[in-house]
């Protein structure tokens, strides 16, 4: 089954076109790598993707759904309900613990919030411990593994990862790939890592490059 | 994790910047609050006491200061009129009633009253405990009095010349309490009251020649009296007569320009907490750009943004305005401890003015409104954009 069916996107900031797909299909469950310069459009990617931006022109397709043709509040929706995101930042709400960043993904999601699930995910990443600090307070280590809970703690059928370990020593980046495939096929989702680490391609066997 | 708790969240983050808005806020909120409180309460007083007394007739001079003395007993007197005199008017068939008063002395701060029994009528008083005075140099003391001194019947007290307790004491004259009054919620619970002929007693070293009282309480018999019976007083007696209504109105006048502007002040200071919270929100919408764009990518919506930000501010103004009502009322109530002590007007805390209503509503619809421009900006960030400059 596809997951992810790109045709024809183009996307273009001030008249020029900085991002552009002729065509591109991505099976469910499978991990994909997006690799390209900074600059290339991979972030512009993953937002299209994620309906946090709309396109030129040209079509997305989400497990069917027609992600440019969605109303802002059903694209809001979409995103909540079906996508995981990594951002490159890593970015937490820094004023709350672990735990409630984690809710306020569940609770922004529309799910029930569930500790259990919660407890679950941290476990997996090796950091329940860390349920209760506040995330202002995290290592950015720590950091980042919080960010995947967060992004895979509703289930997603689409993770989307953007520059997860370009700041990242040889070690660490190793780990937090790990981390990433083991959690996207732990809960079943495809994952798309968009980066210009050319040491994580050999780890992808469908890649696109920009 | 709801956004109110993440809301009150980035409050918490920020203690001293949120507790300044709030204390702003609660300082303007408490001064009106105080200022409605003491004008509604004073108004009330004022009115309630002056309308059992259609007409006052007492010695020339300021009549504000006869009405301020004879109805509120808060003044000296403007001087004594003859008894002979007094009679006189007493007989007018326009007049209903007439209570004498004799006044002089005072019982820590509380005023000495020489008069009859038609006093208690004015003021709808009740013997509660004991009887009315009979005799000389029996007194019946109103209930604040009562209370505030602990006298039960049967105790004495010894009056001082004058309203202050400092005055020279009459200590070889003194009073058998014999009635405590009801309270009434007028004039009369601050009062001790006696016979004329007591005042006179106590005063009689330094009695003049013929007797004198120091006004008559008048209550009309038809309103055609309101219109004839001062003006034939004050064109043809050396007394003068004088409207409690009337002075009572004008006193509220006067004091309404220094409360008017105690109000102004307030509002001004409340604008300025407006400003700040303003600023604040603004500010703090800035440190947390990349929050809400983060929000945004968890499927926050823009509106659940503006609604966060809204939240947040509506929280300090609840909070400011919870503590400034408290701040107001306590001070009042304090205040009114305090002149309940000191024998003065009382005024409590524990009532709510007819204008807090408004009060509040006006400052969270003005904090609102004034909460929706960093609402908005809020509402209208673009996630993307935003992620994609960090």
């Amino acid at each position: 089954m596809t997951m992810l069916e790109i045709r024809g996107l183009r996307h273009a900031y001030d008249g020029r076109t900085v991002l552009s797909v002729p065509s591109w299909d991505v099976a469910a469950g499978e991990a994909s790598l997006v690799l390209g310069p900074s600059g290339s459009g991979k972030s512009t990617l993953l937002n299209v993707i994620a309906g946090l931006a709309t396109p030129t022109e040209g079509s997305v397709r989400v497990g069917g759904e027609e992600v440019t043709r969605l109303a802002p509040a059903a694209r809001d929706a979409f995103r909540a309900r079906r996508v995981g995101l990594v951002l490159q930042t890593l970015h937490l709400v820094g004023v709350v613990s672990v735990r409630d960043n984690l809710r306020l993904a569940q609770r922004l999601a529309g799910c029930r919030v569930d500790d259990g699930r919660i407890d679950e995910v941290l476990a997996g990443l090796g950091i329940a411990a860390l349920a209760g600090a506040r995330a202002s307070r995290l290592s950015v280590g720590e950091a980042q593994r919080v960010a995947i809970a967060r992004a895979v703690v509703n289930r997603p059928s689409l993770l989307l990862a953007d520059e997860p370990t370009s700041a990242l020593d040889d070690a660490n980046c190793a780990r937090a790939l790990s981390l990433l495939l083991d959690q996207a096929a732990a809960c079943g989702a495809t994952l798309l890592v968009a980066t210009h680490d050319n040491r994580i391609r050999d780890r992808f066997a469908r890649r696109l490059e920009l | 994790m709801s956004l109110f708790r993440l809301a009150l969240a980035y409050l918490a983050s920020r203690p001293l910047l949120s507790a300044l808005n709030a204390a702003m806020l609660a300082l303007g909120v408490a001064t009106i609050a105080f200022l409605l409180l003491a004008a509604d309460q004073a108004e009330e007083r004022l009115t309630r006491d002056a309308k059992s007394v259609d007409l006052v007739v007492g010695a020339k001079g300021s009549p504000l200061q006869l009405i301020l003395s004879t109805v509120f007993h808060a003044d000296v007197p403007t001087g004594n009129i003859g008894l002979e005199e007094a009679r006189a008017v007493q007989a007018n068939p326009m007049v209903a009633s007439a209570t004498p008063l004799a006044l002089g002395d005072s019982f820590h701060g509380s005023r000495i009253v020489g008069t009859d029994e038609s006093f208690l009528a004015l003021h709808g008083a009740t013997v509660a405990q004991g009887r009315l005075f009979s005799a000389e140099m029996e007194a019946v003391v109103g209930a604040e009095v009562a209370r505030r001194e602990g006298l039960v019947v049967g105790a004495k007290l010894t009056g001082a010349h004058g309203l202050a307790e400092a005055g020279p004491a009459h200590g070889e004259h003194p009073y058998t309490v014999v009635g405590i009054l009801a309270p009434t919620g007028t004039v009369a619970d601050r009062l001790v009251l006696t016979s004329v002929e007591s005042v006179w007693h106590v005063h009689e070293a330094h009695a003049p020649a013929r007797p004198e009282i120091t006004a008559l309480l008048i209550r009309y018999r038809t309103p055609l009296a309101a219109a004839m019976l001062p003006r034939a007083i004050n064109a043809t007696t050396a007394m003068q007569a004088a409207s409690p209504a009337y002075e009572a109105a004008r006193l509220l006048d006067l004091a309404g320009v220094g409360v008017e502007t105690l109000r102004w002040f307030a509002i001004v200071l409340m604008a300025s907490a407006a400003l700040s919270l303003f600023a604040a929100l603004s500010s703090a919408l800035q440190e947390r750009r990349y929050d809400l764009a983060l929000l945004r990518t968890l499927g926050a919506r823009p509106a659940s943004l503006a609604a966060l930000t809204l939240a947040e501010g509506v929280t300090l103004l609840v909070a400011g305005v919870i503590l400034g009502l408290a701040l107001g009322h306590g001070a009042a109530h304090a205040l009114g401890i305090w002149l309940s002590h000191a024998g003065s007007w009382p005024l409590t805390g524990l009532a709510w003015a007819p204008g807090e209503g408004l009060l509040v509503a006006s400052v969270l619809g003005a904090g609102a409104f004034t909460c929706l421009v960093p609402a908005l900006q809020a509402y209208s960030s673009d996630p993307a954009a935003l992620l994609a400059k960090r």
